[in-house]
């Protein structure tokens, strides 16, 4: 029975626990079991929760079973419902590290408001999942704990920051894992782990609870297997929040998914400035040959330009660095984490942070700080944030002109873990089709069109205008009826 | 190399981090290299381009000026590595 649980989607797990074919108790079993069996290889998982996991599937059981005899419907939506939330999310008295030895001890003692509504929709937290220190990264090589592993290669990276929750949900080690996107940190990993993933609109979901890096991009999103799972939780977490005063009162749509293939009346943009020299040929295939389906589909393929794409890369690394390295002035030894030193007040905070963030980290806040000094403010955050609002109107532009934009998500498939440690600029290089999403703020859609001939996932994204993340769900959802690369799993 | 050692040690000063010699020197190189790409950005004219302040139209909402209900004292202390009598415990600001 326990093999084949794991097998199952988020949706057909919701559906089994409340026709009563298993319990919320064996599947989360299931789930514990799994971890058990391959998380020594794939290392995707750096807290687990099994007991307090097993006592509240049991208390959904309870739940579902009274339902059950009473006839009643109004049950949670997510009612007994295991998921993996990346590290970086606060769960009340659950160790929350966000992959740094600054937070090694760190219990919170609130929960991140996209969480809290997760819960009381009924899901069970089995884990926290890997992700790069402070969500800096694109490979979870800079977890301060340990790589996570990529389960279609074991010798390569996930992606990140969130790849310890992609790499959870390839190795079916959960159904379905909640992460963030700052720059691409939920479509990357997604795209590298053949999964399905939603970065929503800037002020979706709320940031209450999400360890901040950069404020102005942090987006929390989810990662499955495909729209349809993804869409209910979605749902649960979208909406304003009077916690983050971000969070926007924007009216969260009913969205209904249907078994329809028909994309006549929608236009897809294709922008030329995101097929450029250096990308991976098979990507471009696979990716050209996806929108060749949207077109057979019915769509209309529109060449659209966002001319100002080039810049993204060193925007995204003045702003999210300047941002960061404001946000990360709060760990200095006082309220959290451990001192490296009492002996003076400066050089507690000098030594402790000094000692306990890892070389990303400091070269970000390095570079933030520099770029926010007085002196070369104007030079370098300033001109960043001019450039950024150039960035944005040319998705305002394009959007004039198409319903969504397809492009890739990354120019490469996995790479190979150490492939890019020393050399951080061609590191950065792998964000470049999914850091301007962030700086303009709008939803991106990654999902699964292809495989390269290493059996590497290939994914695509979909962006759209501001608050409009159901065209993306049902275009997907859509290519996911006439395809099948997103049931495909790795063999582990 | 567009950082000197020199302004990688004030850098490092305002941020309050100890870095190594090793580690000031790589960074030094890295922070150079990464400063030197972003240099495109000046080749643009954004005379009369306004900096984004927020990428979305409308406003942050406020929330009702309320009181709520605060954490409990001792659940904001816990994480603390030194704490005596309900506060965080440092050493001295002036000697």
């Amino acid at each position: 029975m326990s093999t084949s649980l794991i097998d199952l989607s988020s949706t057909q797990m919701l559906a089994g626990l409340r026709s009563g074919a298993f319990s919320s108790r064996e599947l989360t079993q299931a789930v514990l079991d799994r971890i058990h069996a391959v998380d020594p290889q794939v290392r995707a998982y750096l807290s687990l929760a099994p007991e307090q996991a097993l006592v509240q599937a049991s208390q959904a059981d309870a739940q579902l079973t009274a339902a059950r005899k009473s006839g009643a419907d109004k049950l949670p939506a997510l009612l007994g419902l295991p998921i993996a939330v990346k590290d970086l999310l606060t769960v009340k008295g659950m160790r929350c590290t966000c992959g740094s030895k600054i937070l090694e001890n760190f219990v919170p003692p609130f929960t991140a408001s996209s969480i809290q509504r997760l819960l009381d929709a009924g899901v069970i937290i089995v884990g926290k999942t890997n992700m790069d220190e402070f969500a800096m990264g694109s490979s979870t090589e800079n977890s301060a704990y340990f790589p996570t592993s990529n389960p279609w290669d074991l010798t390569r990276v996930p992606g990140g920051s969130s790849g310890g929750s992609a790499a959870a949900v390839a190795a079916r080690e959960a159904p379905i894992a909640i992460g963030s996107d700052t720059g691409g940190s939920i479509r990357q990993p997604a795209s590298f782990c053949g999964l399905t993933g939603i970065k929503p609109t800037y002020g979706r979901i709320s940031r209450y609870g999400l360890i901040a890096y950069g404020s102005s991009l942090d987006s929390v999103g989810v990662l499955a297997h495909s729209v349809e799972d993804i869409v209910p939780l979605f749902q649960t977490m979208s909406g304003a929040d009077p916690h983050d005063a971000t969070s926007m009162d924007v009216p969260v749509p009913a969205i209904q998914l249907d078994n329809k293939t028909d994309l006549h009346g929608l236009r897809v943009g294709v922008p030329a400035e995101y097929f450029i020299e250096g990308i991976q040929p098979e990507v471009e295939a696979a990716v050209r040959k996806a929108i060749q389906t949207l077109k057979e589909m019915g769509a209309e393929i529109v060449e659209v330009s966002l001319p100002h794409t080039s810049y993204a890369l060193p925007v995204y690394y003045l702003i999210a660095p300047a941002e960061a390295s404001a946000n990360l002035a709060r760990y200095d030894g006082i309220r959290f984490g451990p001192r490296s030193t009492e002996d003076s007040l400066w050089s507690m905070f000098r030594d402790t942070r000094g000692e306990l963030f890892g070389p990303e980290v400091k070269r970000r806040i390095m570079l933030g700080t520099y770029a926010l000094s007085a002196g070369y403010y104007d030079a370098y955050y300033g001109q960043a944030q001019k450039v950024r609002t150039l960035i944005k109107r040319d998705f305002d532009e394009a959007y004039q002109s198409v319903d969504v934009i397809a492009c890739p998500v990354a120019p490469t498939t996995a790479f190979k873990q150490g492939e890019h440690s020393g050399d951080p600029l061609a590191m950065y290089l792998e964000d470049v089709f999914t850091l301007p999403i962030n700086l303009a703020g709008v939803p991106g859609l990654a999902f699964p069109v292809g495989f390269d001939s290493r059996n590497l996932p290939i994914g695509m994204q979909l962006l759209g205008p501001h608050f409009k993340e159901e065209a993306l769900f049902k275009t997907a959802h859509a290519y996911q009826q006439v395809t099948d690369w997103h049931k495909r799993t790795p063999s582990l | 190399m567009i950082l000197t050692l020199k302004e990688v040690n004030h850098i490092a000063d305002l941020a309050r981090l100890n870095l190594s010699e090793e580690e000031k020197k790589k960074y030094q190189e890295q922070l150079s290299a990464i400063l030197d790409y972003a240099a495109r950005l000046q080749e643009l004219d954004t005379s009369g381009i306004a900096p984004t302040a927020s990428v979305l139209a409308t406003t942050s909402h406020l929330r009702a000026d309320k009181a709520g209900d605060p954490l409990p004292l001792e659940e904001t202390l816990r994480n603390s590595a030194n704490k005596t009598d309900n506060q965080f415990r440092v050493p001295p600001v002036f000697e």
